[in-house]
């Protein structure tokens, strides 16, 4: 009896402890990684935090409410071009570049989610679409401020300093460090999110918006709550991504650029927060693996991305969760 | 072109599956006393947002658009014609790409994000076929819509079919990497180059009508685009072919029930969509010529005109083509820099007073 008790205890500590060991790992392996890798490979591990960001912002919408935005590239990208243009013509300090770009993304997600969630399916998802083929189309024609077609170039690094022009984040290890806390913050304020009564209310609808919406629920406004934050995360990524390549593109508004990021949702797993980021690691290691062979990678990816939505809807998330049920663990 | 005849209304939500409501107040179940009425005084106040946005939306189309536009007519009245023919022109190349577009959401029940890549096809495998081997601009008008039917066929048994059991979502998102995968395809076969089909030589021409003089390739176009509408229309609403598809868009599971395979017709209705689109690409490629990134460029256009025009209906696809196609022909020649933006603010406007579109019977 005693025996029985002191191992079920035993194997209580041994949950909870499994349950931190591996986040911990992966955080002493983050924390880690810039002594030891490359600086090739840490500007990789860069971009995966970033587009994992991207990614994980659009799961909020896509995976956790349901709404299936084509459009998300237009709140990247107007991050991006936030930064690139006030970096260019007014400061570097990334205690204005920022938040200002954050404010842009947030405006932009407010009005196209109110005349975007006015409808719903099909029809949200082409508004959205067309919202950043228009964005796109601003970014390609209007040369003077945002650089056209060849892009906006010359942009300064970003600083953290108290002097104007001060305190640039120039080593790839603290931009490295400077992204790994922004991206720590909003992993874990987006699991504090989803896991609130208003992350629930979101499943809620995705799962039966006339329910909700007969229980008492503003499905309206709590969808626009997540299309509005899931811009802003959006517009940080585009803001990081400026801050890592020095450099803004119209092809950060592409519709090419939405779709990545849906593949990079679906293929880590759709309406999980690890899946997301996952997916863009997969996808980014893929697209430098395959493009060392052959320029067809839109290809190689396209046919990717098939086969998970064909076989492995549930993502890489799901394959794991599958695995981890035959094994019994 | 029976506007709004009640067979060819709006399609979706036949499907059993719950009504989207929208900010819930059409929903039955009892509420509270209280709460309806705050529901009510929001409603009012979002209608009056949505007309005062509509409103503004408006007047800077007119301001931009058609103000010009009435210059333009007083000063140069052939001008206004022949940009007016070329919007018509347009108008009904994009209609050729929406209505199947269009036809198969309202069937099928999904977004076919690789329509615009049929289009792009049709005028790829017309470039091959006129270029290299045959010199035949007409082969290639019949071949070419054939070969992408074939493909979307393929497609459609191959990829689409496994995936009815599941939700619409996992058929988008299939068609969005099928997508991916003929884009690239047609820059590896094709090269990146922009590229034209040669106009066929019996077309080559000017029509000459009181003075007024337009190439009569173009002409062709209109009277060509009208006669495929034509007898789309008599398809759809005079054989039996026709009614089974309507049906199958009112109720497909009715449709199956009564004996009638709707697998066939759903490849059926799939390729003739795609053939359609494919169509479009051919006729198009002497006007608008070829290039990569064209397949999403059109689908937006045709996203547009379906968004405007109400999605699943026939009419709704006609009309809308002819009013976007027009704006945004005459938006290109008066407004360079914004054309873009008019048509898209002309879509705004629409949505915010018709959310379902001009034709489109209003959810709920």
């Amino acid at each position: 009896m005693e025996a029985q008790a002191e191992l079920a205890k035993a194997k209580a500590r041994v949950a909870v402890s499994s349950r931190w060991i591996v986040p911990a790992v992966l955080l002493a392996l983050l924390v880690a990684a810039p002594f030891v890798l490359s600086t090739y490979w840490l500007k990789l591990l860069t971009e995966v935090l970033i587009l994992g960001i991207f990614a994980m912002s659009l799961d909020l919408i896509l995976g956790y409410t349901g709404l299936v935005s084509f459009g998300h590239a237009a709140f990247y990208g107007l991050g991006a071009y936030t930064t690139g243009i006030l970096s260019v013509r007014l400061t570097n300090h990334a205690g204005i570049t920022l938040p200002a770009a954050l404010v842009v993304a947030g405006l932009a997600a407010l009005v196209i989610g109110y005349l975007s969630i006015r409808t719903s399916g099909i029809y949200f998802l082409m508004l959205t679409l067309a919202f950043a083929q228009v964005l796109y189309a601003v970014a390609f024609k209007w040369t003077p401020v945002t650089g056209g077609s060849n892009g906006l170039s010359g942009i300064p690094r970003p600083g953290l300093g108290i002097v104007p022009g001060g305190g640039e984040i120039t080593p790839p290890e603290n931009f490295y460090f400077f992204t790994l806390v922004i991206f720590l913050l909003v992993f874990f304020g987006l699991r504090r999110l989803v896991n609130s009564p208003f992350g629930h209310t979101l499943v809620g609808i995705r799962e039966n918006e006339a329910r909700m919406a007969a229980i008492g629920y503003d499905v309206t406004r709590y969808k626009l709550a997540a299309f509005v934050i899931a811009g802003v995360l959006g517009g940080l990524a585009g803001v990081l991504n400026t801050y890592l390549n020095v450099f803004a593109s119209p092809a950060q508004l592409h519709w090419t650029t939405s779709g990545l990021v849906m593949v990079m949702v679906i293929i880590g797993g759709a309406g999980t927060l690890v899946g997301p980021v996952l997916g863009a690691a997969l996808v980014l290691l893929l697209q430098n693996a395959v493009s060392s062979y052959t320029d067809r990678w839109p290809m190689v990816m396209g046919a990717v991305f098939i086969i998970f939505v064909l076989v492995a809807r549930h993502g890489l998330v799901g394959i794991w969760r599958a695995i981890a049920a035959r094994m019994g663990w | 072109m029976a506007p709004n005849s009640p067979s060819m209304g709006r399609f979706a939500n036949a499907h059993g599956r719950p009504l989207p409501t929208r900010r819930g107040a059409s929903c039955t179940l009892p509420l509270a006393e209280t709460r309806l009425r705050e529901e009510a005084v929001r409603t009012s106040r979002d209608v009056i947002t949505q007309r005062l946005l509509a409103a503004l939306l408006l007047v800077l189309v007119v301001w931009l658009l058609l103000v010009p536009l009435a210059n333009l007519v007083v000063r140069s009245p052939t001008t206004a014609l022949t940009q007016f023919m070329n919007g018509l022109s347009y108008s009904l190349l994009i209609f050729l790409i929406a209505t199947g577009f269009s036809l198969i959401f309202g069937m099928m029940n999904f977004v076919n994000l690789a329509h615009g890549a049929f289009y792009m096809l049709g005028a790829y495998i017309a470039y091959s076929i006129v270029g290299r081997n045959t010199n035949n601009f007409w082969l290639a008008l019949l071949a070419a819509p054939l070969a992408v039917a074939a493909i979307a066929v393929i497609l459609e048994w191959g990829y689409l079919r496994p995936l009815y059991k599941r939700g619409h979502l996992d058929q988008v998102l299939l068609t969005f990497g099928f997508a991916f995968v003929f884009s690239d395809m047609v820059r590896a076969i094709w090269g990146a180059d922009i590229r034209s089909l040669p106009r066929p030589p019996q077309l080559d021409g000017t029509v000459t009508l009181f003075g007024w003089s337009y190439p009569q390739y173009r002409f062709s176009t209109i009277v060509f685009g009208l006669a495929v509408a034509v007898l789309l229309w008599l398809l759809l609403e005079r054989t039996r072919l026709g009614s089974i598809v309507r049906a199958g868009v009112a109720d497909p599971e009715m449709v199956s029930g009564l004996g009638i395979n709707i697998t066939v017709v759903f490849a059926a209705v799939f390729a003739i969509g795609a053939a359609l689109a494919a169509l479009s690409g051919v006729v198009a490629g002497p006007i608008l010529g070829m290039a990569p990134g064209m397949d999403f460029d059109v689908l937006i256009v045709a996203l547009i005109v379906v968004v405007v025009g109400g999605l699943g209906t026939f009419s709704g696809s006609f009309w809308g083509s002819l009013l976007i196609g027009v704006a945004d022909t005459f938006g290109k020649v008066l407004q360079p820099d914004f054309s873009m933006a008019l048509t898209f603010a002309v879509m705004a406007a629409v949505l915010l007073l018709r959310p379902a579109g001009l034709f489109g019977r209003p959810e709920a």
